[in-house]
Protein backbone atom coordinates (compact mmCIF):
# COMPACT_ATOMS: atom_id res chain seq x y z
CA UNK A 1 0.00 0.00 0.00
CA UNK A 2 2.71 2.44 1.02
CA UNK A 3 4.70 1.96 -2.17
CA UNK A 4 1.69 2.75 -4.37
CA UNK A 5 1.15 5.92 -2.38
CA UNK A 6 4.70 6.94 -3.11
CA UNK A 7 4.46 6.32 -6.84
CA UNK A 8 1.25 8.31 -6.97
CA UNK A 9 3.03 11.22 -5.32
CA UNK A 10 5.77 11.03 -7.92
CA UNK A 11 3.46 11.29 -10.90
CA UNK A 12 3.62 14.56 -12.81
CA UNK A 13 1.02 16.96 -11.59
CA UNK A 14 -2.09 16.98 -13.73
CA UNK A 15 -3.76 20.24 -14.51
CA UNK A 16 -6.70 20.97 -12.25
CA UNK A 17 -8.57 22.47 -15.20
CA UNK A 18 -8.01 20.06 -18.02
CA UNK A 19 -7.44 16.31 -18.15
CA UNK A 20 -7.24 16.09 -21.95
CA UNK A 21 -10.32 13.89 -21.95
CA UNK A 22 -12.93 15.96 -23.78
CA UNK A 23 -13.62 12.86 -25.87
CA UNK A 24 -15.35 11.16 -22.93
CA UNK A 25 -17.75 14.08 -22.55
CA UNK A 26 -18.53 14.03 -26.27
CA UNK A 27 -19.00 10.25 -26.24
CA UNK A 28 -21.52 10.67 -23.42
CA UNK A 29 -23.42 13.36 -25.31
CA UNK A 30 -23.69 11.25 -28.44
CA UNK A 31 -24.94 8.24 -26.47
CA UNK A 32 -27.51 10.41 -24.70
CA UNK A 33 -28.74 11.90 -27.97
CA UNK A 34 -29.00 8.49 -29.56
CA UNK A 35 -31.02 7.01 -26.74
CA UNK A 36 -33.41 9.78 -25.83
CA UNK A 37 -33.68 13.07 -27.61
CA UNK A 38 -32.92 12.77 -31.30
CA UNK A 39 -36.48 13.79 -32.16
CA UNK A 40 -35.97 17.10 -30.40
CA UNK A 41 -32.76 17.55 -32.35
CA UNK A 42 -34.53 16.83 -35.62
CA UNK A 43 -37.35 19.31 -35.00
CA UNK A 44 -34.90 22.23 -34.78
CA UNK A 45 -33.78 21.55 -38.33
CA UNK A 46 -37.14 22.28 -39.92
CA UNK A 47 -37.71 25.76 -38.52
CA UNK A 48 -35.43 27.66 -40.96
CA UNK A 49 -36.57 25.40 -43.80
CA UNK A 50 -40.16 26.55 -43.22
CA UNK A 51 -39.03 30.18 -43.20
CA UNK A 52 -37.20 29.65 -46.47
CA UNK A 53 -40.19 28.05 -48.15
CA UNK A 54 -42.71 30.60 -46.94
CA UNK A 55 -40.73 33.84 -47.12
CA UNK A 56 -38.04 33.01 -49.65
CA UNK A 57 -40.03 31.13 -52.23
CA UNK A 58 -43.56 32.40 -51.52
CA UNK A 59 -43.08 36.00 -50.43
CA UNK A 60 -39.93 36.27 -52.57
CA UNK A 61 -42.03 35.96 -55.73
CA UNK A 62 -43.51 39.39 -54.87
CA UNK A 63 -40.16 40.96 -53.97
CA UNK A 64 -38.01 40.01 -56.95
CA UNK A 65 -34.37 40.92 -56.33
CA UNK A 66 -32.56 42.63 -53.45
CA UNK A 67 -29.26 44.43 -53.30
CA UNK A 68 -26.62 42.96 -50.95
CA UNK A 69 -24.21 45.08 -48.90
CA UNK A 70 -21.63 44.78 -51.69
CA UNK A 71 -24.11 46.12 -54.25
CA UNK A 72 -24.94 42.84 -55.96
CA UNK A 73 -28.54 42.21 -57.14
CA UNK A 74 -29.69 38.74 -56.02
CA UNK A 75 -33.06 36.94 -55.97
CA UNK A 76 -34.86 37.39 -52.63
CA UNK A 77 -34.63 33.70 -51.69
CA UNK A 78 -30.85 33.75 -52.28
CA UNK A 79 -30.70 36.86 -50.07
CA UNK A 80 -32.42 35.37 -47.05
CA UNK A 81 -31.23 31.74 -47.36
CA UNK A 82 -27.67 32.43 -46.07
CA UNK A 83 -29.14 34.48 -43.22
CA UNK A 84 -31.41 31.58 -42.29
CA UNK A 85 -28.39 29.30 -42.47
CA UNK A 86 -26.60 31.47 -39.90
CA UNK A 87 -29.76 31.54 -37.81
CA UNK A 88 -30.08 27.74 -37.83
CA UNK A 89 -26.51 27.43 -36.58
CA UNK A 90 -27.27 29.97 -33.88
CA UNK A 91 -30.50 28.27 -32.83
CA UNK A 92 -28.99 24.82 -32.54
CA UNK A 93 -26.03 26.10 -30.55
CA UNK A 94 -28.07 28.35 -28.28
CA UNK A 95 -30.75 25.75 -27.55
CA UNK A 96 -28.11 23.22 -26.58
CA UNK A 97 -26.04 25.60 -24.51
CA UNK A 98 -28.92 27.20 -22.61
CA UNK A 99 -31.85 24.85 -21.96
CA UNK A 100 -29.87 21.62 -22.09
CA UNK A 101 -26.92 22.93 -20.14
CA UNK A 102 -29.17 24.58 -17.54
CA UNK A 103 -30.93 21.29 -16.93
CA UNK A 104 -27.66 19.40 -16.58
CA UNK A 105 -26.24 22.04 -14.26
CA UNK A 106 -29.17 22.38 -11.92
CA UNK A 107 -31.39 19.32 -12.15
CA UNK A 108 -29.68 16.20 -13.38
CA UNK A 109 -26.43 17.18 -11.59
CA UNK A 110 -24.56 15.78 -14.55
CA UNK A 111 -21.58 18.12 -14.31
CA UNK A 112 -21.33 17.60 -10.59
CA UNK A 113 -20.90 13.88 -11.23
CA UNK A 114 -18.40 14.47 -14.02
CA UNK A 115 -16.26 16.68 -11.82
CA UNK A 116 -15.94 14.05 -9.09
CA UNK A 117 -13.96 12.01 -11.64
CA UNK A 118 -10.59 13.02 -13.02
CA UNK A 119 -12.25 15.27 -15.61
CA UNK A 120 -11.53 18.97 -15.28
CA UNK A 121 -13.98 21.82 -15.89
CA UNK A 122 -12.34 22.65 -19.22
CA UNK A 123 -12.93 19.08 -20.46
CA UNK A 124 -16.60 19.45 -19.62
CA UNK A 125 -16.94 22.92 -21.14
CA UNK A 126 -15.16 21.99 -24.39
CA UNK A 127 -17.08 18.73 -24.70
CA UNK A 128 -20.47 20.34 -24.23
CA UNK A 129 -19.61 23.22 -26.56
CA UNK A 130 -18.44 20.75 -29.18
CA UNK A 131 -21.76 18.90 -28.95
CA UNK A 132 -23.72 22.11 -29.38
CA UNK A 133 -21.50 22.92 -32.33
CA UNK A 134 -22.02 19.51 -33.86
CA UNK A 135 -25.73 20.04 -33.70
CA UNK A 136 -25.40 23.46 -35.33
CA UNK A 137 -23.24 21.87 -38.04
CA UNK A 138 -25.80 19.14 -38.75
CA UNK A 139 -28.54 21.72 -39.19
CA UNK A 140 -26.26 23.73 -41.46
CA UNK A 141 -25.30 20.83 -43.71
CA UNK A 142 -28.94 19.84 -44.11
CA UNK A 143 -29.92 23.41 -44.89
CA UNK A 144 -27.12 23.83 -47.41
CA UNK A 145 -28.29 20.76 -49.27
CA UNK A 146 -31.71 22.35 -49.54
CA UNK A 147 -30.16 25.64 -50.69
CA UNK A 148 -28.26 23.77 -53.36
CA UNK A 149 -31.43 22.02 -54.50
CA UNK A 150 -33.19 25.37 -54.92
CA UNK A 151 -30.18 26.87 -56.68
CA UNK A 152 -29.53 29.43 -53.95
CA UNK A 153 -25.76 28.90 -53.69
CA UNK A 154 -24.59 31.44 -56.23
CA UNK A 155 -20.81 30.90 -56.06
CA UNK A 156 -18.26 28.17 -55.32
CA UNK A 157 -17.32 30.06 -52.15
CA UNK A 158 -20.59 28.75 -50.71
CA UNK A 159 -18.51 25.73 -49.67
CA UNK A 160 -16.70 28.01 -47.24
CA UNK A 161 -20.02 28.84 -45.62
CA UNK A 162 -19.79 25.50 -43.85
CA UNK A 163 -16.73 26.33 -41.73
CA UNK A 164 -18.16 29.82 -41.30
CA UNK A 165 -21.34 28.37 -39.86
CA UNK A 166 -19.28 26.20 -37.51
CA UNK A 167 -17.54 29.32 -36.30
CA UNK A 168 -20.90 30.98 -35.68
CA UNK A 169 -22.20 27.96 -33.80
CA UNK A 170 -19.00 27.82 -31.75
CA UNK A 171 -19.35 31.46 -30.80
CA UNK A 172 -22.98 31.14 -29.72
CA UNK A 173 -22.41 27.83 -27.93
CA UNK A 174 -19.51 29.03 -25.83
CA UNK A 175 -21.09 32.37 -24.95
CA UNK A 176 -24.46 30.68 -24.34
CA UNK A 177 -22.94 28.19 -21.94
CA UNK A 178 -21.12 30.95 -20.07
CA UNK A 179 -24.34 32.93 -19.65
CA UNK A 180 -26.29 29.82 -18.62
CA UNK A 181 -23.79 29.02 -15.89
CA UNK A 182 -24.82 32.25 -14.15
CA UNK A 183 -28.55 31.57 -14.34
CA UNK A 184 -30.58 30.41 -11.42
CA UNK A 185 -34.12 29.90 -12.79
CA UNK A 186 -35.80 28.80 -15.99
CA UNK A 187 -37.42 32.24 -16.25
CA UNK A 188 -34.01 33.79 -16.76
CA UNK A 189 -33.49 31.53 -19.77
CA UNK A 190 -36.71 32.85 -21.23
CA UNK A 191 -34.89 36.16 -21.42
CA UNK A 192 -32.39 34.62 -23.79
CA UNK A 193 -35.24 33.54 -26.04
CA UNK A 194 -36.71 37.03 -25.73
CA UNK A 195 -33.47 38.59 -26.96
CA UNK A 196 -32.92 36.01 -29.69
CA UNK A 197 -36.20 36.64 -31.46
CA UNK A 198 -35.66 40.33 -32.31
CA UNK A 199 -32.04 39.61 -33.12
CA UNK A 200 -33.24 37.00 -35.60
CA UNK A 201 -35.81 39.32 -37.18
CA UNK A 202 -33.79 42.54 -37.36
CA UNK A 203 -30.17 41.52 -38.07
CA UNK A 204 -30.45 42.24 -41.83
CA UNK A 205 -31.92 38.78 -42.10
CA UNK A 206 -34.89 39.59 -44.34
CA UNK A 207 -33.86 42.96 -45.80
CA UNK A 208 -30.66 45.01 -46.17
CA UNK A 209 -29.45 46.89 -43.10
CA UNK A 210 -29.58 50.17 -45.10
CA UNK A 211 -33.33 50.50 -44.39
CA UNK A 212 -32.44 51.61 -40.83
CA UNK A 213 -31.32 55.06 -39.68
CA UNK A 214 -27.63 55.15 -38.92
CA UNK A 215 -27.93 54.82 -35.13
CA UNK A 216 -29.95 51.62 -35.43
CA UNK A 217 -27.47 50.32 -37.97
CA UNK A 218 -24.67 50.71 -35.41
CA UNK A 219 -26.69 48.84 -32.83
CA UNK A 220 -27.40 45.95 -35.19
CA UNK A 221 -23.77 45.80 -36.17
CA UNK A 222 -22.74 45.44 -32.55
CA UNK A 223 -24.80 42.26 -32.20
CA UNK A 224 -23.32 38.87 -33.08
CA UNK A 225 -25.93 37.60 -35.53
CA UNK A 226 -25.42 40.44 -38.03
CA UNK A 227 -21.75 39.45 -38.37
CA UNK A 228 -22.79 35.87 -38.97
CA UNK A 229 -25.42 36.80 -41.55
CA UNK A 230 -23.05 39.08 -43.47
CA UNK A 231 -20.26 36.50 -43.42
CA UNK A 232 -22.40 33.65 -44.72
CA UNK A 233 -24.22 35.82 -47.23
CA UNK A 234 -20.92 37.04 -48.65
CA UNK A 235 -19.76 33.46 -49.10
CA UNK A 236 -22.91 31.99 -50.67
CA UNK A 237 -23.40 34.93 -53.04
CA UNK A 238 -19.69 35.14 -53.85
CA UNK A 239 -19.34 38.78 -52.76
CA UNK A 240 -16.09 38.61 -50.82
CA UNK A 241 -14.87 41.63 -48.90
CA UNK A 242 -12.20 42.47 -46.31
CA UNK A 243 -15.03 43.05 -43.79
CA UNK A 244 -15.20 39.26 -43.53
CA UNK A 245 -12.05 39.27 -41.42
CA UNK A 246 -13.82 41.55 -38.97
CA UNK A 247 -16.76 39.12 -38.82
CA UNK A 248 -14.44 36.18 -38.18
CA UNK A 249 -12.55 38.18 -35.55
CA UNK A 250 -15.81 39.03 -33.80
CA UNK A 251 -16.60 35.34 -33.39
CA UNK A 252 -13.08 34.42 -32.28
CA UNK A 253 -13.35 36.94 -29.46
CA UNK A 254 -16.81 35.64 -28.57
CA UNK A 255 -15.49 32.06 -28.40
CA UNK A 256 -12.56 33.03 -26.20
CA UNK A 257 -14.71 35.02 -23.78
CA UNK A 258 -17.25 32.19 -23.57
CA UNK A 259 -14.70 29.48 -22.82
CA UNK A 260 -12.83 31.51 -20.21
CA UNK A 261 -16.04 32.37 -18.35
CA UNK A 262 -17.56 28.88 -18.62
CA UNK A 263 -14.46 27.15 -17.31
CA UNK A 264 -14.03 29.59 -14.46
CA UNK A 265 -17.66 29.37 -13.54
CA UNK A 266 -17.79 25.55 -13.57
CA UNK A 267 -14.76 25.56 -11.36
CA UNK A 268 -16.34 28.02 -8.95
CA UNK A 269 -19.58 26.05 -8.87
CA UNK A 270 -18.26 22.55 -8.37
CA UNK A 271 -14.72 22.74 -7.08
CA UNK A 272 -15.16 25.44 -4.48
CA UNK B 1 0.63 0.38 11.06
CA UNK B 2 0.99 1.32 7.41
CA UNK B 3 0.82 4.92 6.30
CA UNK B 4 -2.73 6.34 6.56
CA UNK B 5 -4.62 6.85 3.28
CA UNK B 6 -6.33 9.91 4.68
CA UNK B 7 -5.01 12.22 7.33
CA UNK B 8 -6.61 15.48 8.40
CA UNK B 9 -5.12 17.92 10.89
CA UNK B 10 -7.08 20.94 12.10
CA UNK B 11 -9.14 20.64 8.93
CA UNK B 12 -11.42 23.67 8.70
CA UNK B 13 -14.02 24.93 6.26
CA UNK B 14 -15.89 28.18 6.61
CA UNK B 15 -18.47 29.76 4.33
CA UNK B 16 -18.48 33.47 5.17
CA UNK B 17 -19.31 33.68 8.87
CA UNK B 18 -20.50 30.10 9.06
CA UNK B 19 -18.05 27.45 10.21
CA UNK B 20 -19.07 24.12 8.70
CA UNK B 21 -16.02 22.18 9.87
CA UNK B 22 -14.10 23.54 12.87
CA UNK B 23 -10.62 22.09 13.00
CA UNK B 24 -11.03 18.31 13.00
CA UNK B 25 -8.28 15.69 13.20
CA UNK B 26 -8.59 12.14 11.97
CA UNK B 27 -6.71 9.42 10.15
CA UNK B 28 -7.92 6.50 8.11
CA UNK B 29 -5.74 3.42 7.65
CA UNK B 30 -5.70 1.41 4.41
CA UNK B 31 -8.48 -1.17 4.33
CA UNK B 32 -10.22 0.42 7.26
CA UNK B 33 -13.90 1.17 7.34
CA UNK B 34 -14.30 4.61 8.84
CA UNK B 35 -17.53 6.37 9.74
CA UNK B 36 -18.49 9.98 10.29
CA UNK B 37 -21.57 10.13 12.47
CA UNK B 38 -23.53 13.20 13.29
CA UNK B 39 -26.86 14.98 13.08
CA UNK B 40 -27.88 16.93 9.99
CA UNK B 41 -25.69 19.99 9.53
CA UNK B 42 -22.85 18.59 11.61
CA UNK B 43 -20.32 19.09 8.81
CA UNK B 44 -20.17 15.49 7.58
CA UNK B 45 -20.89 16.20 3.93
CA UNK B 46 -18.55 19.18 3.86
CA UNK B 47 -15.79 16.97 5.23
CA UNK B 48 -16.58 14.35 2.60
CA UNK B 49 -16.37 16.94 -0.16
CA UNK B 50 -12.96 18.07 1.04
CA UNK B 51 -11.76 14.47 1.20
CA UNK B 52 -13.22 13.95 -2.28
CA UNK B 53 -11.06 16.84 -3.57
CA UNK B 54 -14.04 18.80 -4.85
CA UNK B 55 -13.96 21.42 -2.12
CA UNK B 56 -10.92 23.33 -0.96
CA UNK B 57 -10.26 23.66 2.77
CA UNK B 58 -10.15 27.03 4.46
CA UNK B 59 -7.25 26.03 6.70
CA UNK B 60 -5.52 23.05 8.27
CA UNK B 61 -3.84 20.13 6.59
CA UNK B 62 -5.32 17.37 4.49
CA UNK B 63 -3.51 14.51 2.87
CA UNK B 64 -5.22 11.93 0.66
CA UNK B 65 -3.12 8.98 -0.57
CA UNK B 66 0.00 11.00 0.14
CA UNK B 67 -1.15 14.02 -1.86
CA UNK B 68 -2.48 17.46 -1.05
CA UNK B 69 -5.90 17.88 -2.73
CA UNK B 70 -5.20 21.58 -3.32
CA UNK B 71 -2.42 20.67 -5.74
CA UNK B 72 -3.44 17.24 -7.02
CA UNK B 73 -7.23 17.25 -7.31
CA UNK B 74 -7.50 15.18 -10.50
CA UNK B 75 -4.83 12.68 -9.39
CA UNK B 76 -6.64 12.10 -6.12
CA UNK B 77 -10.08 11.93 -7.72
CA UNK B 78 -8.83 9.27 -10.14
CA UNK B 79 -8.22 7.04 -7.09
CA UNK B 80 -11.54 7.68 -5.36
CA UNK B 81 -15.02 6.30 -5.75
CA UNK B 82 -17.77 8.70 -4.75
CA UNK B 83 -21.33 7.83 -3.78
CA UNK B 84 -23.06 11.16 -3.20
CA UNK B 85 -25.95 11.73 -0.85
CA UNK B 86 -28.40 12.12 -3.72
CA UNK B 87 -28.04 9.80 -6.69
CA UNK B 88 -26.73 11.69 -9.68
CA UNK B 89 -26.94 8.91 -12.20
CA UNK B 90 -27.11 9.94 -15.83
CA UNK B 91 -30.84 9.79 -16.55
CA UNK B 92 -30.31 10.10 -20.29
CA UNK B 93 -28.28 6.89 -20.40
CA UNK B 94 -29.28 3.31 -19.79
CA UNK B 95 -27.97 1.28 -16.86
CA UNK B 96 -24.91 -0.29 -18.47
CA UNK B 97 -24.06 2.88 -20.39
CA UNK B 98 -23.94 4.75 -17.10
CA UNK B 99 -21.01 2.55 -16.08
CA UNK B 100 -19.29 2.69 -19.47
CA UNK B 101 -19.48 6.44 -19.78
CA UNK B 102 -18.37 7.03 -16.20
CA UNK B 103 -15.35 4.80 -16.72
CA UNK B 104 -14.43 6.84 -19.77
CA UNK B 105 -14.45 10.00 -17.64
CA UNK B 106 -11.41 8.51 -15.90
CA UNK B 107 -9.74 8.07 -19.27
CA UNK B 108 -9.85 4.28 -18.99
CA UNK B 109 -9.69 2.25 -22.21
CA UNK B 110 -13.01 1.17 -23.67
CA UNK B 111 -12.40 -2.56 -23.47
CA UNK B 112 -11.29 -2.44 -19.85
CA UNK B 113 -14.34 -0.39 -18.91
CA UNK B 114 -16.65 -2.85 -20.67
CA UNK B 115 -15.16 -5.80 -18.75
CA UNK B 116 -15.46 -4.02 -15.44
CA UNK B 117 -18.99 -2.82 -16.20
CA UNK B 118 -20.20 -6.38 -16.69
CA UNK B 119 -18.51 -7.56 -13.50
CA UNK B 120 -19.96 -4.64 -11.54
CA UNK B 121 -23.47 -5.20 -12.88
CA UNK B 122 -23.14 -8.71 -11.53
CA UNK B 123 -21.88 -7.37 -8.20
CA UNK B 124 -24.74 -4.88 -7.99
CA UNK B 125 -27.27 -7.57 -8.95
CA UNK B 126 -28.37 -5.53 -11.95
CA UNK B 127 -27.26 -7.73 -14.83
CA UNK B 128 -30.82 -8.43 -15.94
CA UNK B 129 -31.59 -4.69 -15.86
CA UNK B 130 -28.57 -3.56 -17.83
CA UNK B 131 -30.61 -2.15 -20.71
CA UNK B 132 -33.20 -0.50 -18.46
CA UNK B 133 -33.63 3.24 -18.19
CA UNK B 134 -32.34 4.67 -14.93
CA UNK B 135 -35.74 6.18 -14.17
CA UNK B 136 -37.35 2.75 -14.18
CA UNK B 137 -35.11 1.43 -11.38
CA UNK B 138 -36.23 1.27 -7.74
CA UNK B 139 -34.49 3.42 -5.12
CA UNK B 140 -32.38 0.50 -3.93
CA UNK B 141 -31.34 -0.42 -7.48
CA UNK B 142 -30.34 3.17 -8.22
CA UNK B 143 -28.24 3.20 -5.10
CA UNK B 144 -26.53 -0.07 -6.06
CA UNK B 145 -25.90 1.29 -9.54
CA UNK B 146 -24.38 4.45 -8.04
CA UNK B 147 -22.08 2.28 -5.94
CA UNK B 148 -21.18 0.11 -8.93
CA UNK B 149 -20.43 3.29 -10.88
CA UNK B 150 -18.17 4.53 -8.10
CA UNK B 151 -16.16 1.30 -8.37
CA UNK B 152 -15.50 1.48 -12.12
CA UNK B 153 -12.04 3.01 -11.62
CA UNK B 154 -11.15 0.43 -8.95
CA UNK B 155 -10.79 3.16 -6.33
CA UNK B 156 -8.49 2.81 -3.37
CA UNK B 157 -10.98 4.70 -1.23
CA UNK B 158 -14.74 4.58 -1.52
CA UNK B 159 -16.58 7.62 -0.11
CA UNK B 160 -20.23 7.03 0.76
CA UNK B 161 -22.38 9.95 1.89
CA UNK B 162 -25.43 8.54 3.69
CA UNK B 163 -25.54 5.45 1.49
CA UNK B 164 -28.87 4.03 2.68
CA UNK B 165 -30.93 7.14 3.50
CA UNK B 166 -34.41 6.77 2.07
CA UNK B 167 -34.21 3.03 1.36
CA UNK B 168 -36.58 0.40 2.69
CA UNK B 169 -35.20 -2.25 5.10
CA UNK B 170 -34.77 -4.92 2.43
CA UNK B 171 -32.85 -2.59 0.15
CA UNK B 172 -30.68 -1.44 3.06
CA UNK B 173 -29.71 -4.98 3.98
CA UNK B 174 -28.79 -5.85 0.41
CA UNK B 175 -26.68 -2.73 0.25
CA UNK B 176 -24.93 -3.46 3.54
CA UNK B 177 -24.14 -6.93 2.28
CA UNK B 178 -22.52 -5.47 -0.85
CA UNK B 179 -20.52 -2.94 1.16
CA UNK B 180 -19.40 -5.63 3.55
CA UNK B 181 -18.04 -7.63 0.62
CA UNK B 182 -16.05 -4.63 -0.55
CA UNK B 183 -14.65 -4.25 2.92
CA UNK B 184 -13.63 -7.90 2.91
CA UNK B 185 -11.84 -7.32 -0.38
CA UNK B 186 -9.77 -4.61 1.29
CA UNK B 187 -11.41 -1.45 -0.08
CA UNK B 188 -11.08 1.46 2.32
CA UNK B 189 -14.57 2.74 3.09
CA UNK B 190 -15.35 6.19 4.43
CA UNK B 191 -19.02 6.75 5.12
CA UNK B 192 -21.28 9.25 6.76
CA UNK B 193 -24.54 8.22 8.29
CA UNK B 194 -27.02 9.10 10.94
CA UNK B 195 -28.24 5.54 11.21
CA UNK B 196 -26.63 3.96 14.23
CA UNK B 197 -27.33 0.40 13.15
CA UNK B 198 -25.56 1.15 9.88
CA UNK B 199 -22.50 2.47 11.70
CA UNK B 200 -22.44 -0.61 13.96
CA UNK B 201 -22.75 -2.91 10.94
CA UNK B 202 -20.14 -1.33 8.74
CA UNK B 203 -17.61 0.75 10.68
CA UNK B 204 -14.42 -0.47 12.29
CA UNK B 205 -13.93 2.94 13.76
CA UNK B 206 -15.92 6.13 13.79
CA UNK B 207 -16.00 9.70 14.91
CA UNK B 208 -19.09 11.44 16.23
CA UNK B 209 -19.27 14.95 14.75
CA UNK B 210 -21.46 17.76 15.97
CA UNK B 211 -21.40 21.44 15.00
CA UNK B 212 -18.23 20.94 12.98
CA UNK B 213 -16.19 19.34 15.77
CA UNK B 214 -15.36 15.78 16.74
CA UNK B 215 -17.10 14.82 19.99
CA UNK B 216 -15.77 11.26 20.33
CA UNK B 217 -13.75 8.69 18.44
CA UNK B 218 -13.36 4.92 18.66
CA UNK B 219 -14.78 1.57 17.61
CA UNK B 220 -18.54 1.15 18.07
CA UNK B 221 -17.95 -1.18 21.04
CA UNK B 222 -15.44 1.11 22.74
CA UNK B 223 -17.70 4.14 22.29
CA UNK B 224 -20.57 2.28 23.91
CA UNK B 225 -18.28 1.26 26.78
CA UNK B 226 -17.03 4.78 27.25
CA UNK B 227 -20.17 6.84 26.82
CA UNK B 228 -22.94 4.46 27.82
CA UNK B 229 -23.47 1.44 30.06
CA UNK B 230 -23.73 -2.21 29.06
CA UNK B 231 -27.51 -2.22 29.31
CA UNK B 232 -30.34 0.26 29.33
CA UNK B 233 -33.58 -0.16 31.26
CA UNK B 234 -36.52 1.80 29.91
CA UNK B 235 -39.44 2.31 32.32
CA UNK B 236 -42.70 4.21 31.86
CA UNK B 237 -44.94 5.45 34.62
CA UNK B 238 -47.19 7.70 32.53
CA UNK B 239 -46.23 11.16 31.33
CA UNK B 240 -47.34 13.02 34.45
CA UNK B 241 -45.72 10.62 36.93
CA UNK B 242 -42.30 10.10 35.32
CA UNK B 243 -40.60 13.07 36.98
CA UNK B 244 -41.81 12.15 40.45
CA UNK B 245 -40.80 8.50 40.03
CA UNK B 246 -37.37 9.56 38.81
CA UNK B 247 -36.75 11.49 42.03
CA UNK B 248 -37.40 8.39 44.08
CA UNK B 249 -35.20 6.31 41.77
CA UNK B 250 -32.11 8.44 42.39
CA UNK B 251 -29.03 6.25 42.76
CA UNK B 252 -30.40 3.35 40.72
CA UNK B 253 -28.01 2.42 37.89
CA UNK B 254 -25.03 4.50 36.69
CA UNK B 255 -27.10 7.35 35.33
CA UNK B 256 -30.77 8.31 34.81
CA UNK B 257 -32.22 10.18 31.91
CA UNK B 258 -35.77 11.50 32.23
CA UNK B 259 -37.59 11.90 28.94
CA UNK B 260 -41.17 13.16 28.58
CA UNK B 261 -42.53 9.68 27.90
CA UNK B 262 -40.08 7.42 29.75
CA UNK B 263 -37.07 7.12 32.04
CA UNK B 264 -33.84 5.56 30.86
CA UNK B 265 -31.70 3.82 33.45
CA UNK B 266 -28.14 3.21 32.28
CA UNK B 267 -26.81 0.18 34.12
CA UNK B 268 -24.45 -2.79 33.89
CA UNK B 269 -27.38 -5.04 34.70
CA UNK B 270 -30.84 -3.91 33.62
CA UNK B 271 -32.77 -6.68 35.36
CA UNK B 272 -31.09 -5.91 38.69
CA UNK B 273 -31.94 -2.24 38.28
CA UNK B 274 -35.58 -3.15 37.62
CA UNK B 275 -35.67 -5.24 40.78
CA UNK B 276 -34.33 -2.30 42.81
CA UNK B 277 -37.02 -0.06 41.38
CA UNK B 278 -39.82 -2.45 42.29
CA UNK B 279 -38.28 -2.94 45.74
CA UNK B 280 -38.64 0.85 46.18
CA UNK B 281 -42.37 0.30 45.80
CA UNK B 282 -42.56 1.78 42.28
CA UNK B 283 -44.65 0.00 39.69
CA UNK B 284 -43.81 0.95 36.10
CA UNK B 285 -46.57 0.50 33.51
CA UNK B 286 -44.07 -0.98 31.08
CA UNK B 287 -40.41 -1.89 31.36
CA UNK B 288 -37.82 -2.98 28.82
CA UNK B 289 -34.23 -4.08 29.24
CA UNK B 290 -32.03 -3.79 26.17
CA UNK B 291 -28.37 -3.67 25.27
CA UNK B 292 -26.88 -0.25 24.97
CA UNK B 293 -26.44 0.87 21.34
CA UNK B 294 -24.53 3.52 19.47
CA UNK B 295 -27.77 5.49 19.43
CA UNK B 296 -27.44 6.01 23.17
CA UNK B 297 -23.88 7.25 22.67
CA UNK B 298 -24.95 9.46 19.84
CA UNK B 299 -27.84 11.06 21.73
CA UNK B 300 -25.70 11.57 24.81
CA UNK B 301 -23.00 13.31 22.80
CA UNK B 302 -25.11 15.37 20.45
CA UNK B 303 -28.11 16.02 22.70
CA UNK B 304 -31.76 15.21 22.23
CA UNK B 305 -33.00 18.56 21.07
CA UNK B 306 -33.78 18.85 17.40
CA UNK B 307 -31.11 20.85 15.60
CA UNK B 308 -32.36 22.37 12.39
Amino acid sequence: MTTTTDTLALQPRRSALYAGNTGAVIHRGLLATRSTNYLVVLSGFFEPVFYLLSLGIGFGALVGTVQTSTGQEVPYAAFIAPALLAVSAMNGAVYDSTWNVFFKLNYSKLYQGMLTTSLGPLDVALGEIFLALLRGAMYAVGFMVIMQAFGLNLAWTALLALPAVLLIAFGFASLGMAITSYMKTFQQIEWVTFIMLPMFLFSATFYPITVYPEAIQWLIQALPLWHGVELVRGLTTGALSPMMFVHVGYYLVMIAIGIVFTTGRLRALFLK
Amino acid sequence: MSQPVISARQLTKTYGDFTAVAGIDFEVAPGESFGLLGPNGAGKSTTMRMVGAVSTRTSGELNILGLDPNDHGPDIRSQLGVVPQQDNLDQELRVRDNLLVYGRYFGLPRRLVAERADALLEFAQLTDRKKAKVDDLSGGMKRRLTIARALINEPRILLLDEPTTGLDPQARHILWDRLFRLKEQGTTLVLTTHYMDEAEQLCDRLVVVDKGSIMAEGSPASLIREYSSREVLEVRFGSDKNAEAAERMAGVGDRLEVLPDRILVYSENGEAALERITSLGLEPITSLVRRSSLEDVFLRLTGRSLIE
